[in-house]
């Protein structure tokens, strides 16, 4: 067994009309290669680059959430390499001053709570696409120049479940501040794996590290991860250090293969962007930004947990994302019982994003709304309705956007609740099965038997925990 | 009819005005004079004359229609060759205006044609350009100087009555001062970079050579004013200092730095500049004897941080979008892209592309380029001291007048050192001016430089419009 050393790096495409350094439409996905371009992006002879605002103040912004130190006197570097897809020969990134640096990200683990360092969070820009045929290499510059967040961590990572959660809280936070959509298929969010192992115990970082790129999704990076793992623990178990190197993948299969030895850092000849004056971040922008902050989700869960006494599971699907904890926040908003919530939870995430889920319906799209969910649990657990038919009920709401009240009085779904009424059904169904009463004592489950034949006698009216009562009274009688 | 003769704009458009030419006559006349000289001078990488015609359609109220000027070939204007006088971009059609084209074309300028100068504007002297060296108009054996010194030569011979020019270090006020014109760069960043290919980014200026100050207000008017393509713009409105020009300031105290007038400059030139500046002594001025740190720094600093930034600026051209196309078989993309810049680039672009990348590199970053840069802030500071005393600081433009032709063989920074007084105020982003005051025992032009504070093209403008009266008196 080895322990897993691991950091992450994560490109995150903030959400602009607009590209990092140009005036050039930023929504590039899908669009015929080689329109969505400018001189500016084309890297032309005498195009200059002027800086995107609304980019910036997202980087800031994911800086301040993640409880980042901000650099007052900001700047952007050049990055030289030559590759076809690098327009410019350089890339316009930030070296020794990024926006965010030493910042944190508390993610939950089974035991509690942990700690992610941030290194830095920087702003840079996106290169063009290289389209790799059999006998050519296309170059689509759409995607040239388009905003980038890069984040990086420290190597804080221990297991796998650290760096998905962490993942998972990270893409959850650039949603809920809305710093980008952060649609994996469409690229907005990737991530470079830095991994070794060592063995457990040992202090200090390994002497190697390798270095996976474009990891396009959470379930792709899980599999890196447990590939590599695979991997590299065969070269150690062998005596040997795996190499310093940069891998790549082919497919979504998590397999990674070489792709350059890292044996040293590449000379990038970076230096202050001339084209572009150094940034200062004044305290009033800061605190502009600030206030477009609000809640981030961690917060919200433990004032769900805190406030509803919900369970941290259930707590963390309803925050999972704003629209849904705002649906779940705006229904309870009167509700003083911590039951009737918690079932109402249960109903939320088992039901109603159940539906809404396979037929892909918004929760804003819902023919009901919160309150009315509200009132069928509430129903539920007044007795006047068994959750057999609070489904029922449930589905009408979904289907027509009924009141529950409506529904259950248009249909009679009122539950038997009457003792008298309960009492004549009890009996004829003690009568009718009098053959099976003598292996009671055997057999406990005739027990749900009688409940059931009572339940099918009334079509499912009876309330069933005072027909259960009824039944076991009798039968202790007898 | 109008040969032999300085035009200014201000003077052609009152001969406009008063009939004595019409528009389509003074086109008719620039035209043959290049097609008479030019293949003898080389003034014209290209020439646009069927652009200037159509020129004369446009709006004849705007205050550059049907002027003949011309354009150095580093700024790009849609539709026409801009090659920076260079064989790695020989074919390129620009698909986009500079914004100093744009504002231009907006004033109905009638361009004549695209201007040679050093290739990438690598020189002083013309000599490194891909295609040719343009000709001194005064002496046919001398240099017309560099990188603009196709649009020196181009106003020197009545091929243009104003040309643009860009300056790097001297570029602009170095031909000037060799073919004998009035040559200017405002503060850096008052007009746009947006569109003018880029030689050291953060010091590149476009700048205006005209046959008299006027004209340069004039110029000056049209072309200042902040871009939203440029972020390194000045954040002002256009300047217009055209009704200004006789407001020079009273009690005018002018810095001469003793630096500069020292036995490293030709006793020509000396005495000539020291005996016109007396001029507006004689005005009222007050000449100080000033201090300044000794230009020889500036070659240093300016050398490292301008190949630094050549070396990623000429990055771009690898000839994969746009460029020249190595015929060549290669193996790897990269070693395309070499071909391509190998054969594409001349000598003096390769060589300062890899001095350049030297001085970026990892390990001689910080000698180098840093400790360039943190030197520039010293000359910086010093002509920030320099100014808390005088209003403008004098001196001569160049240590030489025109040298012969093969000068720059040899000599590996020809550019650097012939550019020694006009570096120290370049790397501080200075308005300045170099204004022709006289000639030397051969007969080659003199120029004398005018310096100002950042922002202050006023006093710059003022006191050349000032100093040009009491030449011309």
């Amino acid at each position: 067994m080895y322990q897993l050393v691991i950091g992450l790096e994560v490109h995150i495409q903030p959400s602009t009309k607009s590209k990092m350094f140009c005036g050039c439409n930023a929504k590039y996905f899908g669009s015929a290669p080689n329109t969505y371009t400018c001189p500016v992006c084309l890297g032309l002879p005498g195009a200059l680059p002027v800086p995107n605002k609304v980019a910036i103040e997202k980087c800031l912004k994911l800086g301040l959430a993640l409880n980042c130190k901000i650099n007052k006197q900001s700047k952007f570097d050049r990055k030289h390499y030559f590759y076809p897809d690098l327009p410019k020969g350089y890339q316009i990134s930030q070296y020794d001053m990024p926006f965010c640096y030493e910042g944190f990200l508390e993610i939950d683990t089974d035991k509690d709570a942990k700690r992610i360092r941030i290194t830095r969070i920087h702003m840079e820009e996106d290169t063009a696409k290289s389209i790799h045929n059999e006998n050519e290499t296309l170059i689509d510059i759409n995607k040239s120049g388009v905003p980038l967040v890069e984040l990086v961590t420290e190597p804080d990572f221990q297991d796998i479940k650290e760096v998905l959660a962490f993942a998972k809280r990270l893409r959850q936070i650039v949603r809920y501040l809305d710093i980008s959509t952060a649609d994996m298929e469409k690229g907005q969010m990737r991530f470079e794996l830095n991994m070794s192992l060592k063995k457990a115990g040992d202090k200090g970082l390994p002497k190697y590290k390798v270095e996976v790129k474009n990891i396009g999704s959470i379930s792709v990076l899980e599999k890196v991860i447990n590939y590599e793992y695979e991997r590299q623990s065969k070269i150690l178990d062998d005596g040997k250090n795996p190499d310093q190197e940069t891998r790549g993948l082919r497919d979504l299969s998590g397999k990674t293969h070489s792709q350059r030895k890292k044996e040293v850092a590449e000379d990038y000849r970076y230096f202050p962007e001339p084209d572009i004056p150094p940034i200062n971040v004044d305290d009033k922008w800061l605190e502009e930004i600030k206030i477009q902050i609000g809640e981030l989700p961690q917060d919200k869960k433990y004032r769900f947990i805190e406030n509803f006494k919900l369970e941290p599971s259930t707590a963390e699907t309803i925050i999972s994302n704003k629209n849904r904890a705002q649906w779940f926040e705006d229904a309870i908003e009167n509700e003083k019982n911590h039951e009737t919530i918690a079932l109402f939870g249960k109903w939320f995430i088992r039901d109603v994003l159940g539906m809404a889920k396979v037929d892909k319906i918004k929760l804003k799209d819902l023919k009901f709304g919160g309150k009315d969910l509200l009132e069928l649990v509430q129903m539920i657990r007044n007795g006047e309705l068994s959750g057999t038919l609070a489904k029922q009920v449930l589905d009408e709401m979904y289907k027509t956007g009924a009141k529950p009240q409506e529904i259950v009085e248009k249909r009679g779904l009122k539950l038997v609740s009457d003792e008298g009424e309960l009492n004549e059904i009890v009996d004829r169904v003690l009568r009718d099965n009098s053959k099976v009463l003598d292996d009671i004592n055997k057999n406990p489950n005739i027990i749900k038997f009688l409940l059931g034949q009572v339940m099918k006698m009334t079509k499912g009216k009876a309330d069933p925990q005072k027909a259960m009562k009824l039944i076991e009274s009798k039968l202790s009688k007898n | 009819m109008i040969k032999n003769k300085k035009l200014t704009i201000k003077q052609v458009r009152k001969d406009f005005a008063n009939k004595k030419y019409t528009p389509e006559e003074l086109l008719a006349d620039t035209i043959k004079t290049i097609e008479t000289h030019d293949s003898k001078y080389h003034a014209f990488v290209s020439t646009t004359f069927d652009e200037a015609r159509d020129a004369l359609q446009s709006d004849e109220k705007k205050s550059l229609w049907g002027i003949p000027s011309a354009l150095k070939d580093n700024f790009n204007w849609i539709g026409t060759k801009t090659t920076a006088s260079s064989n790695i971009l020989k074919n390129y059609i620009s698909p986009y205006n500079a914004t100093v084209t744009q504002r231009l074309l907006d004033n109905s300028a009638c361009i004549l044609g695209k201007t040679n100068m050093d290739a990438f504007a690598h020189g002083s002297s013309t000599e490194s350009s891909d295609f040719f060296t343009t000709l001194n108009p005064f002496d046919d054996t001398r240099v017309a100087g560099g990188s603009s010194g196709g649009s020196a030569t181009a106003v020197g011979l009545n091929m243009s009555v104003y040309s643009i020019g860009s300056e790097t270090a001297g570029s602009v006020r170095g031909p000037a001062s060799w073919c004998g014109l009035v040559g200017f760069a405002p503060t850096f960043g008052r007009i746009s970079r947006y569109g003018v290919i880029a030689m050291g980014s953060s010091l590149d200026r476009p700048g205006v050579m005209t046959n008299s100050v006027e004209d340069v207000a004039i110029l000056h008017k049209i072309l200042s004013g902040q871009d939203k393509y440029d972020a390194t713009s000045i954040q002002e409105p256009p300047q217009d200092l055209t009704n200004e020009l006789e407001n020079h300031k009273r009690n005018l105290k002018i810095g001469l730095p003793k630096q500069y007038f020292d036995d490293r400059i030709d006793p020509d030139v000396l005495e000539n500049v020291l005996e016109s500046i007396k001029l507006l002594e004689k005005q009222g001025a007050e000449l100080v004897d000033i201090d300044l740190l000794d230009p020889k720094y500036s070659i240093a600093v300016y050398t490292v941080v301008q190949r630094s930034e050549v070396s990623s600026n000429l990055a771009r051209i690898d000839g994969i979008r746009y460029g020249h196309f190595s015929e060549k078989n290669a193996e790897t993309l990269l070693d395309q892209i070499a071909l391509n810049r190998g054969e594409g680039f001349g000598h003096e672009a390769i060589q300062r592309s890899m001095t350049g990348a030297y001085t970026l590199s990892s390990g001689y970053y910080d000698a180098y380029y840093k400790k360039a840069q943190q030197v520039r802030t010293l000359i910086i500071r010093d002509f920030d001291k320099a100014f808390e005393n005088v209003d403008v600081i004098m001196a001569p433009t160049m240590p030489t007048t025109a040298p012969k032709l093969g000068v720059t063989k040899n000599n590996p920074i020809f550019g650097e050192l012939a550019d020694v007084l006009t570096e120290p105020s370049a790397l501080a982003g200075l308005p300045c001016i170099s204004i022709p005051t006289g000639y030397d025992k051969n007969g080659l032009p003199i120029g004398t430089q005018i310096i100002g504070k950042q922002f202050d093209e006023k006093s710059v403008l003022t006191t050349a419009h000032l100093f040009e009266k009491l030449l011309n008196n």
